[in-house]
């Protein structure tokens, strides 16, 4: 496994975005009432971070270090308007979900934490390993907690109008308060001292 | 006035941006340890907002809509809010050194903080008016101040508190924004 595959690996488990570095929680627990959603800001987090982390690793040798923090955020909020209005265009639904979520991936501490502490000072190819690594991490964990929050919250399972499976019980009862914003604070938290109980990753 | 009061009152009490809406989560887990250092940072957030809002708003009606770029809104209001901060910064550090210096490392974290993005998204997505606009920043504002402090006072007991090992630290503080946020339920239906 070459430094590519290290730098892709570290994102995953080790140093992950969401439950280790505890990163980006706005969009994270606001879009994840359903798996449609995490899908969505998962794709957008991860052409925001790969475009963003390429290009901030290719002139970072003209950035003055002084004005580095502005570069960074107009770079990123670039990729953003790019995804906002191609989701818009091609995705229309998944856009009104999405709501101001999707613009707001600007000030996403992800994106800006990994082009200051990574792609600012390693070569294009390890920083677009590490993009991939630390969107796939975020991934993981968005899909883990959106789905603790809408199989029971609302009993059963569907994926893009594709449905897998119904509850016997919570499927004519669902708890709401898992769907509701104060759910998502009791899923993360549970995971987080689940994650430290078990000793998976060091928190 | 009624509409600029139901603003005003839903976003502090209904729609929290912390609670709610998740918007500055990350400065509400990272810097709610300290009572002081929470409503310091309430209190910056809260003018960036203000003052945010009512840039952006002038910049969308005089520009970005006459121009039809509303395209662009993403990349000027973020821009508005980074040189806002910037130059609250140097106001701040001539004029008043002592608050300069209580603000610390909180005024140039403001940037990033979802709160000042999402209240201008909010402001052009609903179509607020000049008032109604600094109402929600206003609003908002307070709400995450409220939340803030509320939040810290907590947890500064829970320091002496026996908490389970595995809970200790952030997922407690998850546990306890919960908690806040039931409680805050007993609110809606009041507008």
């Amino acid at each position: 496994m070459g430094k590519f595959g290290k730098e892709f690996i570290k994102g995953l488990i080790i140093t992950n975005p969401v439950f280790v570095l505890v990163l980006g929680l706005c969009p994270l627990l606001a879009i994840s009432t359903s798996i449609d959603n995490a899908l969505g800001m998962s794709l957008a987090v991860l052409i925001v971070l790969l475009g963003s982390n390429a290009i901030i690793a290719a002139i970072r040798r003209f950035i003055p270090n002084i004005v580095r923090i502005p570069i960074f955020i107009v770079v990123i909020a670039t990729m953003v308007t790019i995804v906002n209005l191609t989701f818009h265009a091609n995705f229309p639904d998944l856009y009104e979900s999405l709501g101001i979520y999707l613009p707001l991936v600007v000030v996403n501490c992800i994106v800006l934490a990994r082009a200051e502490a990574f792609a600012s000072k390693n070569p294009i190819v390890h920083s677009i390993a590490d993009a991939l690594g630390m969107s796939v991490g975020f991934m993981l964990a968005l899909l883990m907690i959106s789905f603790l929050r809408q199989v029971p919250g609302t009993g059963s399972l569907s994926v893009f109008g594709f449905h897998f499976f119904t509850l016997p019980v919570l499927g004519k009862n669902p708890i709401a308060i898992f769907i509701l914003p104060y759910g998502a604070f009791l899923v993360i938290a549970l995971l987080m001292a689940l994650f430290r109980r078990t000793g998976v990753m060091k928190l | 006035m009624n509409e600029l009061i139901t603003i005003f009152l839903g976003l502090v009490l209904i729609n929290n941006f912390l609670l709610v809406r998740f918007l500055g989560l990350c400065s509400f887990i990272g810097v709610s340890t300290k009572l002081s250092n929470a409503v310091s940072m309430g209190v910056a957030v809260t003018f960036v907002m203000a003052l945010a809002s009512v840039v952006t708003w002038i910049i969308r009606h005089f520009i970005l809509i006459p121009f039809n770029i509303e395209y662009m809104n993403i990349i000027v209001y973020i821009l508005v809010i980074a040189s806002l901060v910037q130059i609250v910064e140097l106001f701040i550090k001539r004029t008043n050194i002592t608050l300069y210096f209580a603000f610390g490392i909180y005024l140039p974290l403001v940037t990033v903080n979802c709160a000042v993005l999402g209240v201008t998204l909010i402001n052009a997505t609903e179509n607020y008016s000049f008032l109604g606009s600094v109402a929600a920043a206003l609003g908002g504002g307070l709400g995450y101040t409220l939340i803030m402090a509320m939040m810290s006072g907590i947890r500064e007991k829970l320091e002496l508190a026996n908490t389970p090992e595995t809970m200790k630290g952030t997922p407690i503080a998850f546990i306890l924004a919960m908690l806040l946020g039931l409680a805050f339920v007993g609110f809606v239906g009041m507008i």
